[in-house]
């Protein structure tokens, strides 16, 4: 199935992040990452959802239903700047730390912490290239991992600015 | 008007502001501060007492559904509005405007478990058009403009608010100067203009047309915008289990009601037509059947206000978002000339003489209620539907409100709905039984000057029957229940006789002397066992001032033909148990 990312301003009110995850949820949509913070207007929430589906058509019809939802746009296979971010705590005792700290050099990652048999490594990049660094860093030995899901941002002057569609930032 | 209000007079207030007239409830702890507000203001807000919170949202319905306007019920948190989730349910699938207004405990104890509460916001959040959770006063006056605003504007539906114990306490100078704040909600009322004269020349083209009406027809008024534009293009007209009243059925160009018990030629038509005029109804499955067979030879154009509903079930050629009434207007704004229709439409006439012509062959309406299986019967369930549509047809003035089943197919089927849209009120999408009794409340209020009938079976009716003690209470008398007691689930019951090999699982059912029943209510009841009474029954409840309950003892096992097995084409119809 296709993977679609689709970027969606919505008002900030309380239930709202709930309303879209259960609607995406009861339609049989499977969501793959969701992220979502503030956008450059106080009133309006951004997210941003990888969604798995035949059909994003009808799924981006049936965000719209949703009051709160104030834009919605497919920008799968549009010109866009898409970024995540990954940390991951390694198994990295002395004799590979060295070997690891290098890795992260061409990968442009930053080590964050350093324990005695660990180290704590921040990667932001393009999914693809955080995808890359973890297969890399994986044969270390990963104990914990958290990443944030893709943020995704239309290139250029078209794109999604928040105070389009609101009269007022109240 | 800075005087200082509690939170439970201000929802009395905007109400009132909001042109509301009846409330349909039950109090309880939680919200029990509106209940002593609106003593205050009963005047302008009268409250109809119901037995059973599904039995207020039902009349709700009825009431909203009957007149286009809001309908508004209550009740107290925990099961007062879990009680309230199925009428919920039910005006979510069949775009009824409704409030829902319920009591939660107090902001403190909120999201402890406190006695009857329920997050009835998070239970409600996929049923409901939208929701709110309000906590403070302040915020009444807003909330409930925008939540009528929502439950009534674009397509219908549901909006519940949850309002704590506290807030409706709470004493403040409420701040009516409010504007609502919705830049996500724009519904488009004015289809694309470009579009709808795409969707004109191709039925100007269309040498087999056809037009099927729904919910959205009557929703938006369309009734006589629709007549003049089948009219003058000779376009013959389906109506849905919704759209019907859209169009009298006595129209040269209504041929009837498609779907799973449709007729035989009016599901061919849909399989023959090359352009397919969809104008508010949602192609649900129990129209098109199995989905991929739907219409092969057909271009659809669909016009609905809800964007989501075009392309959903069916691929659709023309995509038309706006109001039915605005679509029309325009389509009869663009018309052509009517020499240049002429020479377009030179056989218009020979399509829709294939289509009666396959009606006779497949049997119109009479045949069926007269086929051979029901002569030997002392009352097949057809005689009394015969008997019921000319007294309504004689009346002129009167609803029809079905429950669901055998009997509400029969009733969309076998009478003849020839007084304008929204005279039928029935459960469609969620078809929900106990629907009619309560539903009929609400009807009746909303129409006192009508006469309502409310069709059931014997097992729906066994559900809500209650409210017959609200319907006397309220003094209501234009409410006439006909029961087609047949002792079965009965719609169940066929299927398991045509496709599981009769084993009657959990079908048959019995139920009190439903006569005695309505004599203990305070009714009139009236038992009918043969064909030849059942004129003199309908009219004697007609002429009677007061509510009565007629038990039809039908015949216990006819089904209902013509039929499209789930999930077949629509093209291949059951119209006898010889067919199976």
């Amino acid at each position: 199935m296709q993977k679609h990312t689709i970027v969606a301003l919505v008002q900030d009110r309380p239930g709202v992040l709930s309303r879209v995850v259960g609607l995406v949820r009861r339609r049989g949509y499977n969501i793959e990452s969701l992220a979502v913070g503030h956008s450059e207007q106080p009133s309006v929430s951004r997210l941003t959802i990888v969604v798995e589906s035949e059909d994003v058509e009808q799924v981006t019809k049936q965000l719209y239903r949703l009051i709160e939802v104030i834009k919605v746009s497919d920008v799968t296979f549009d010109p866009t700047v898409e970024r995540e971010m990954a940390v991951v705590k390694l198994h990295a005792p002395a004799s590979v730390r060295h070997e690891i700290i290098s890795m992260c050099g061409v990968f442009e990652a930053k080590v964050v912490d350093v324990g005695t048999t660990t180290l704590i490594i921040e990667m932001t990049g393009t999914p693809s290239k955080v995808e890359n660094f973890l297969e890399v860093v994986r044969p270390y030995g990963i104990k914990e991992m958290m990443r944030t899901g893709r943020i995704a941002m239309v290139r250029g002057s078209r794109g999604h600015n928040a105070g389009e569609y609101i009269e007022s930032a109240a | 008007m800075s005087e200082t209000r509690t939170g439970a007079q201000i929802m009395c207030e905007a109400l009132i502001r909001e042109n509301v007239e009846v409330m349909f409830g039950i109090p309880g702890g939680a919200i029990m501060p509106f209940y002593h507000a609106m003593w205050e203001y009963r005047e302008k807000l009268r409250h109809v007492l119901c037995r059973h919170e599904q039995g207020a949202g039902h009349a709700a319905e009825g009431y909203a559904r009957s007149t286009g306007r809001i309908g508004v019920c209550i009740g107290t948190s925990g099961p007062g509005v879990t009680n309230l989730v199925t009428p919920i349910a039910d005006a979510m699938m069949d775009s009824t405007p409704l409030l829902a207004i319920c009591g939660q405990v107090g902001s403190l104890v909120l999201g402890k478990d406190a006695f009857q509460e329920t997050d009835i916001t998070g239970i409600t959040m996929p049923i409901t058009k939208h929701n709110y959770l309000v906590k403070r006063a302040e915020e009444l006056p807003y909330v409930f403009k925008e939540a009528i605003h929502i439950a009534t504007t674009g397509r219908p539906g549901p909006v519940l608010i949850d309002i704590t114990k506290d807030a409706m306490q709470k004493s403040i100078v409420p701040n009516w100067d409010v504007k609502l704040n919705l830049p996500g909600y724009k519904p488009n009322y004015h289809g694309n203009r470009k579009q709808i004269r795409e969707a004109l020349r191709m039925l100007a083209h269309a040498k087999k047309p056809l037009i099927i009406v729904g919910n959205g027809i009557i929703q938006a008024g369309a009734s006589d915008e629709l007549r003049a534009f089948a009219e003058r293009l000779g376009i013959p007209v389906l109506t849905t289990l919704h759209g019907i009243g859209a169009l009298p059925e006595s129209h040269p160009l209504n041929i009837g009601m498609p779907g799973m018990h449709g007729w035989v030629h009016a599901n061919r038509a849909i399989q023959d037509c090359d352009v397919l005029f969809n104008i508010g109804a949602r192609f649900d499955d129990r129209v098109t059947g199995k989905a991929s067979t739907f219409a092969p030879n057909a271009k659809v154009i669909h016009v609905d206000i809800d964007p989501s509903e075009i392309g959903k079930n069916v691929k659709v050629a023309v995509p038309i978002v706006g109001d039915a009434r605005n679509v029309l207007k325009a389509l009869l704004e663009d018309m052509p000339a009517q020499e240049e229709l002429a020479a377009l439409h030179s056989n218009a006439s020979d399509w829709m003489e294939h289509i009666r012509d396959m009606q006779d062959q497949h049997q119109g309406k009479q045949q069926y209620v007269n086929r051979a299986k029901t002569e030997n019967m002392a009352l097949p369930p057809h005689d009394v539907y015969a008997g019921i549509s000319e007294m309504l047809n004689l009346h002129g003035n009167y609803h029809v409100v079905t429950d669901v089943g055998q009997h509400q197919m029969w009733a969309a089927q076998l009478l003849d709905y020839n007084h304008g849209p929204r005279t039928l009120i029935t459960s469609g999408g969620a078809a929900t039984m106990g629907f009619a009794v309560p539903a009929a409340l609400g009807v009746a209020v909303a129409n006192p000057d009508s006469i309502i009938w409310a069709i059931c079976g014997d097992g729906g009716f066994q559900m809500t029957n209650q409210e017959m003690a609200t319907i006397m209470q309220e003094g209501i008398t234009n409410i006439k229940v006909a029961v087609i007691n047949n002792g079965y689930l009965g719609m169940v019951r066929q299927w398991q006789e045509l496709f599981e090999n009769k084993r009657y699982s959990g079908t048959p059912l019995s139920g009190p002397d439903f006569v005695k029943l309505a004599e203990a209510y305070g009714w009139k009841g009236i038992r009918v066992e043969r064909s030849e009474d059942v004129r003199a029954a309908i009219e004697e409840a007609n002429n009677t001032n007061g509510p009565v309950l007629i038990d039809f003892r039908v015949e216990r096992e006819v089904n209902v033909f013509p039929m499209v097995p789930q999930n077949k084409s629509i093209g291949e119809m059951l119209t006898t148990e010889a067919d199976m």
